[in-house]
């Protein structure tokens, strides 16, 4: 894409952040760096200077592949008539305290 | 779908407040106004170091210089959130680095005043850093999901400059005759160029129409200015300051300030390229650009023969 025509520019890398220990890595942001280890750092100056993070995961942006948004409606509609998947779904005599 | 269902799917989304993301369809225009609205905003912080900088090796103390310094490094951090979200949009860093340099693309024109004593490092941050919240807030609630998301951890950030800037003038205000002198003087020269921040009048601004309607911008300029200067005369009422406006008074009926008019002549003209230093912002930025190519370059070279490297150790192993 865009940046195959500019052959100068260091590429992109997208930033995952743990915010704290047992919690998941959470998207960033993204930054320019040359290599994993410059955007690893660079993700530490840009994204956390507040202590928002104990981890830092980065991976460049063009092997990140994504869901096609126009197909949203399709992609997700099975799971709509499925609402037997939520505890909700259940009646409980009123005698069941606890479950 | 059609283009015509494309568009009207997108309307739905914009009128139902859900947010647009990078692959979603959207219209030429909502793109356009949005790299441009974005990287504007990019190169103003970038661009909004160097009247700053020009003052960390003279701060009066270590802690005015340690807190000068870390408000100029998120404001590079702030710089680079929002080019992350004009590149999602299909633009290179390259490319919007250019238009900064080839004088195509604006910043906001108050960087192009200059810093002239210490208290003027108060008066950016108290009225510059003020008026930049006051247009920002809103905007974390912008339709463009990645613009909306930078402006969050912008706005998280900002709020300390402000203050400081506010201490700043706080502390000389209350301090020796001269030091108080200081204070007003800075105040009577960012407080006209800080009303400027907003833009021109509502009735002279083509766009917001269009752009409050893409919730690209949830206020109007006219809006936001009047709401900056209800607060911020409350606030110099604080600092014993007088507002440089002789035709400033309450007005009970609106339950708003009514203020002087603005010399837009001046706005258009700095705008054009003729303030007191756009030129020299200029060439800072692009002989800082010019002189960190070696070690661009040198950087990829060396991630380049690193991997190479790597590559035959695979192979031999």
């Amino acid at each position: 894409m865009a940046q195959e025509t500019n052959k100068n520019e260091w590429p992109l890398w997208e930033v995952f952040i743990r915010s704290k220990a047992g919690l998941d890595h959470k998207h960033a942001g993204s930054l320019h760096a040359a290599d994993a280890q410059m955007a690893i750092e660079n993700a530490r100056d840009v994204y956390t200077r507040r202590m928002e993070g104990v981890s830092i995961w980065v991976v460049e942006s063009k092997y990140i592949h994504a869901s096609d948004p126009d197909e949203a409606a399709s992609m997700y509609d099975p799971a709509n008539d499925k609402i037997y998947r939520h505890p909700t779904f259940y009646n409980l005599p009123d005698e069941v305290k606890y479950m | 779908m059609t283009v015509h269902s494309f568009q009207e799917h997108f309307d739905d989304l914009i009128d139902r407040e859900v947010t647009i993301e990078p692959k979603d369809w959207m219209p030429e225009d909502y793109r356009k106004t949005l790299i441009r609205q974005i990287s504007q905003h990019a190169h103003s912080e970038i661009v909004g170091m160097l009247p700053e900088g020009n003052w960390i090796t003279r701060a009066p103390s270590l802690r005015r210089k340690a807190v000068l310094l870390a408000k100029v490094q998120d404001e590079a951090g702030h710089g680079l959130y929002l080019y992350s979200a004009a590149e999602t949009l299909g633009v290179t860093r390259d490319e919007l680095y250019d238009q900064l340099h080839s004088g195509k693309a604006k910043y906001s024109s108050i960087f192009n005043y200059p810093t002239l004593t210490w208290a003027d490092m108060g008066a950016i941050g108290w009225l510059v850093d003020g008026a930049a919240i006051m247009n920002q807030v809103p905007l974390c609630r912008t339709s463009y999901g990645p613009y909306a998301r930078a402006m969050v951890r912008v706005c998280k950030e900002e709020s300390f400059h402000q203050r400081q800037g506010f201490e700043i003038m706080l502390t000389l205000s209350k301090g020796a005759e001269v030091q108080k002198k200081l204070a007003q003087d800075a105040f009577n020269r960012w407080w006209w160029p800080s009303l400027m921040m907003f833009g021109p009048p509502d009735a002279e601004s083509p766009h917001t129409e269009q752009s409050v309607r893409w919730r690209i911008k949830r206020m109007t300029n006219d809006e936001l200015r009047q709401k900056f200067v209800d607060v911020t005369v409350e606030q110099a009422k604080v600092l014993g300051l007088d507002v440089p406006d002789k035709d400033l008074k309450w007005n009970e009926a609106r339950g708003h300030y009514d203020f002087g008019a603005i010399n837009w002549e001046e706005f258009r003209n700095v705008v054009k390229g003729n303030g007191p230093c756009n030129k020299q912002r200029l060439e800072t930025r692009k002989k800082a650009w010019e002189n960190g190519k070696w070690v661009r370059d040198a950087a990829m070279a060396h991630a380049e023969k690193r991997k190479a490297r790597k590559m035959t150790d695979v192979k031999a192993a």
